[in-house]
């Protein structure tokens, strides 16, 4: 089997296993499988509503995902998306409740303002890691809950009275759209998902048909080559993190402007960003892969809110069954092994 | 408020936020000095204190006043059950160990609520009636001064984790275990070559540290939250992660770090109440762990620096 078909296939087998331990585990505790995974697609095909509430949930699922692959792609984890996430989310709130603007100055500058603010929050531990050699996973991390406590002290100290939440910002930043929500029976589906797919094209491009992405990506394969090729190894690391924290800050502005509206405290991460490692995992870091990853794991988030009602099965099991199909790609050595041995039993 | 009464106040909560930073950094050390990154002492804890939890409330009848250290056995078993998937993942089909962690930590917040939500039919569980209580640890308790502000008004699992890491600090430098353990994380193939099974020590290190995060989840959840819902744990593994890093991947750093952070903790929470910290928010007190891990990993408080394996699978033959 050549390289290209094994990077579908096994994704795929994947996803296949996470499903399969997931059918095993609800047979186990007594669930009915079968009426759980019908649950399961019509919450999130069975109405127009539930598919628009999808595309909502992957907009930000795609941006998560460019963020991690960029990083990935040049060689870098970077794990802090969900602080950036988070920033992006407060900068654009910021930006949206502090001005009253034309909607075509001011919605384009809440979405800057968060693109700013997650570059920024992912600036540092590109700092660190191309000045000192500190290693970006543990500085990303550590950014995450510095990011957390943060915005949530400002939320209450600027953005509000001591309140937890803020204002609901004007109406001339909102990604809302009535005709949108008109379409999908009111779901919260907004414009961001153009947005999103905007920036696939341009992580894309970027990557593939530029000479700086090519830097990018030499810098992440190989720091000694590049160098002796005369590329700067730590410019090209800390601009890397840089545009994937732009992409995690304007996840942020997807949730702050479209869904949302508003930011308010929060006790734990929203999990977004950590799942955006999850959709580039599956999605092979490529632009295509992304779009299919980001659009299984939005349905399997959004239809498992059905579960409990339709089959009375907890929505958790489909956190389960995305936890179970990361660790499968993760050790995808063990399926490419096997799907190795199946087509050399073909060829004879 | 003299200086004695507050003392009195922090020093307990230190003890007590300090004591599942300790057990689960301890964990994580033995897996990075073995070259496993464990990202998943999250999840491990998550683990952990929904077992202990679940353990406490199903057997307080059988167990009486014993439970809830036999719940601590029942997460130990549990987080070292759960550790041996991320142990399969990262040794033996080489998966990349940050990934594998991450996939750790979800599945065990995943598979905790789901089956909280299974036994109890609801989101969270009842509050045990039978946790870690607050005690005067006898004689000890009756040193004058110290006795006072160290050993009374106390929990018993600050003081096993202390005596843990003082534990783990004699195994990983004192015993021939402990030296393999770090050959095997510092340069593999020389310990390879000497004769030392790079894979069972590194399962055997991952192993310790699921069990020791899981203890760690369950003193948690046993004398911190009493119950167990989706925000038991929130960032408490990764705390010790940071508390590893900072006490520089050995035991008794570790166990300083812990303390701090738990010292840390505890006045972000109980701070309003102390005369000379009301003003200061306490989001200083919040980000105080994560923003010196990353100084200490810059190199502004000596620079810390990780196993040099760690992270990396080793493929017998590959130079």
């Amino acid at each position: 089997m050549s390289n290209r078909m094994k990077n579908i296939v096994v994704p795929l087998v994947a996803v296949l296993l996470g499903v399969l331990v997931g059918t095993i585990i609800m047979i186990a505790t007594g669930y009915n499988a079968g009426s759980a995974f019908i649950a399961l697609w019509n919450g999130a095909f069975g109405e127009i509503y539930y598919t628009g509430e999808v595309i909502r949930q992957v907009t930000p699922y795609i941006l998560a995902g460019l963020a991690v692959a960029f990083a990935f792609r040049t060689g870098l984890f970077n794990i802090g998306v969900e602080g950036q996430l988070i920033v992006g989310w407060l900068a654009a709130v910021w930006v949206g409740v502090a001005f009253e603007l034309p909607k075509f100055i001011h919605l384009p500058l809440a979405v800057l303002a968060a693109a700013a603010a997650g570059a920024l929050w992912a600036f540092i531990p590109g700092l660190l890691k191309a000045k000192f050699k500190v290693h970006e996973v543990i500085v990303t991390i550590m950014m995450n809950y510095v990011a957390l406590h943060v915005t949530n002290y400002i939320i209450r100290t600027v953005l509000s009275e001591k309140s937890d939440r803020s204002e609901m910002i004007a109406e001339s930043a909102s990604l809302r759209s009535p005709f949108l929500e008109g379409l999908t029976d009111y779901s919260r589906l907004h414009w961001g998902i153009l947005i999103a797919l905007a920036c696939v094209f341009i992580m894309w491009f970027l990557l593939e048909k530029t000479s700086k992405g090519y830097e990018l990506r030499a810098v992440g394969f190989n720091q000694h080559a590049s160098e002796y090729a005369g590329m700067s190894v730590s410019r090209n690391i800390i601009l890397s993190m840089v545009i994937s924290g732009a992409f995690a800050g304007l996840a942020g502005a997807m949730e702050a402007l479209g869904t949302f509206g508003y930011a308010a405290i929060k006790g734990g991460f929203t999990g977004v960003g950590f799942d955006g490692i999850a959709v580039a995992l599956l999605g092979g870091n490529g632009p295509i892969g992304i779009i299919f990853a980001a659009l299984l794991f939005g349905s399997l988030k959004v239809g498992a809110l059905n579960m409990p009602l339709e089959a009375g099965v907890p929505n958790e099991l489909v956190d389960i069954i995305i936890a179970l199909i990361v660790f499968f790609v993760a050790a995808s050595y063990m399926i490419r092994i096997f799907i190795d041995r199946i087509s050399k039993k073909g060829v004879k | 408020m003299g200086l004695m009464e507050i003392l009195l106040i922090i020093i307990p909560s230190t003890l007590l936020w300090a004591a599942p930073l300790i057990f689960t950094g301890l964990g994580g050390n033995f897996s990075e000095s073995s070259g496993v990154v464990n990202i998943g002492l999250e999840g491990l804890m998550v683990i952990g204190a929904f077992t202990a939890i679940v353990f406490n409330l199903t057997f307080v009848d059988i167990f009486g006043s014993m439970t809830p250290w036999v719940a601590l056995l029942a997460a130990m078993v549990v987080g070292a059950l759960l550790s041996i998937l991320h142990a399969v993942a990262s040794i033996t089909f080489r998966a990349d160990q940050v990934v594998s962690g991450v996939a750790i930590n979800l599945l065990a917040i995943g598979a905790a609520l789901f089956l909280v939500k299974f036994i109890y039919g609801k989101g969270q569980t009842d509050i045990i009636q039978k946790g870690f209580s607050k005690v005067d640890i006898p004689f000890l308790s009756d040193i004058p001064v110290i006795g006072k502000l160290f050993f009374s008004n106390t929990y018993y699992t600050s003081f096993v984790a202390i005596a843990v890491a003082f534990l783990a600090w004699f195994v990983m430098f004192k015993t021939p275990f402990g030296l393999r353990l770090r050959a095997v994380g510092e340069h593999p193939m020389a310990a390879d070559t000497m004769g030392i099974n790079v894979t069972r020590m590194r399962y055997i290190g991952v192993l310790i540290s699921g069990a020791l995060a899981g203890i760690g989840g369950g003193v948690y959840a046993q004398s911190i939250s009493s119950d167990f819902g989706h925000a038991t744990i929130s960032g408490q593994g990764f705390m010790a992660l940071a508390a590893l890093i900072f006490g520089k991947w050995h035991p008794l750093g570790v166990m300083g770090a812990a303390l701090f952070f738990g010292f840390a903790q505890s006045l972000s929470i109980i701070g309003s109440s102390l005369p000379f910290l009301e003003n200061i928010p306490n989001v200083y007190l919040l980000i105080a762990p994560y923003v010196l891990t990353i100084l200490a990993l810059t190199g502004f408080i000596g620079r810390a620096d990780a196993p040099k394996a760690s992270g990396t699978p080793y493929i017998k033959g590959k130079r």
